[in-house]
């Protein structure tokens, strides 16, 4: 359905355990985030677009699907590739450093924890996670988006200038910009979002109905998030 | 398996508990489904834990408690062999063993069950000092823990069937 509705936040879990998957998962979508899951450090990295050399013959890239996220969330003791591993991979690729990582670990180590934060990690979460801990993530994805936005402005913007010798159309963009972007914090600070155009039909429903109320719109020129709801296990 | 021997589920009618609609005795939140909170079948064997399971559960995930518990007995019955296997053919092998008991407590903790998780810790311990008889007693604690845990569980799940369909919530949740 072609509408302005921003698409959802859409997070990447990596967890080597079924059960803390699952959980991590219904977590996610009850706060409103669509979810990908996978099993291993070395899968996240091949979704992300990163091979792991160490594993994968360059022919098997070509199948691969890539998506984009906005935060990733990772169990720190997996075998193979540990969550810090993982941590260091996506912080020294120039493509995904900007994406903020949360690790989640069983073990309250501290020198394991300062590690984590020193290596790049936004937070680091006791297993079980809670709900409560659901909340924290949001400031590193508002920032990871406003980030974003600005970019994307700045180039709109400049391309205005070139294009339009008239100012008036100019500022207006800005002001509406500006708007949307007040209004899209204080959606998300509802623990709203706009509907995303995924098959995932019943969170869309429910939000559809919020978004109605709320009166939001938001303008978009392209579509940034993949919008199927891929569970790799 | 003490206090908890005498409870009786056919003999629900007979208790005094708090109800809500003065139907079923054992108060039952029906629109999540939830007992736990308030029935003694809980108390001591699953923490808050399991209560924040039954709170994930809801209009749009309506088995989920149900379906994380499913996971729970199948990945524990197979930790649960791997490590009865090992104790078997490399029992002085205590690092392979604590790795298999590590994982164990992941999944023990996710769905909160405390009384199993102490078993596995004393485990771990048994491991870290190298202790083969330490270990094998332990490990058959956890056996008969996760046996309770999993007639408990099945006693809950009989519970909600015997409650009734969950009501659908009519507020679209905040």
């Amino acid at each position: 359905m072609a509408v302005d509705a921003e698409t959802q936040f859409h997070v990447l879990a990596v967890d080597d355990s079924l059960i803390d998957r699952k959980l991590i998962e219904r977590l996610l979508k009850n706060s409103s985030y669509q979810v990908t899951t996978v099993d291993s450090g070395s899968k996240a990295l091949e979704l992300l677009g990163l091979r792991d050399e160490e594993t994968d013959p360059p022919s098997a890239s070509l199948e691969q699907q890539e998506i984009e996220v906005n935060l990733i969330i990772t169990d720190y003791c997996m075998p193979g590739m540990t969550g810090y591993d993982l941590l260091k991979r996506i912080k020294g690729s120039s493509s995904l450093k900007d994406i903020p990582v949360v690790i989640m670990s069983s073990e309250n180590v501290p020198s394991r924890i300062n590690r984590c934060l020193e290596g790049g990690a936004e937070e680091f979460f006791l297993k079980p996670v809670q709900l409560s801990d659901m909340k924290k993530l949001k400031p590193h994805l508002l920032k990871g988006k406003s980030k974003e936005h600005q970019q994307e402005t700045e180039q709109e913007q400049e391309q205005e200038d070139n294009n339009n010798i008239s100012s008036s159309s100019s500022s207006s963009t800005d002001s509406n910009t500006s708007i949307n972007n007040s209004n899209k914090r204080k959606a998300m600070d509802e623990g709203l979002s706009p509907e995303g155009t995924s098959s995932n039909t019943t969170n869309g429903n429910k939000k559809r109905k919020a978004i109605d109320g709320g009166g939001l719109s938001l303008e978009r020129t392209r579509p940034r998030f993949s919008s199927s709801s891929l569970t790799v296990v | 398996m003490g206090k908890y021997s005498s409870w009786d589920f056919k003999k629900r009618d007979h208790d005094a508990k708090v109800n809500m609609n003065g139907d079923a005795s054992v108060q039952v939140d029906k629109r999540r489904g939830r007992i736990c909170e308030h029935a003694d079948i809980c108390k001591g064997y699953l923490d808050d834990q399991f209560n924040q399971i039954e709170e994930l559960q809801d209009e749009v995930s309506p088995n989920f408690v149900e379906e994380v518990v499913a996971l729970f007995f199948k990945d524990s019955s197979r930790l649960l062999a791997n490590i009865e296997r090992v104790l078997e053919k490399y029992p002085r092998d205590f690092s392979r063993l604590d790795s298999l008991m590590y994982q164990l407590i992941g999944s023990v903790s996710s769905i909160g069950a405390l009384r199993m998780k102490n078993e596995c810790t004393s485990f771990r311990d048994h491991c870290s000092d190298g202790n083969l008889e330490g270990c094998k007693r332990s490990f058959q604690k956890v056996k008969r823990e996760y046996t309770t845990l999993k007639q408990k569980l099945e006693k809950y799940f009989q519970w909600l069937r015997q409650a009734g369909p969950v009501e659908q919530a009519t507020n679209s949740r905040k």
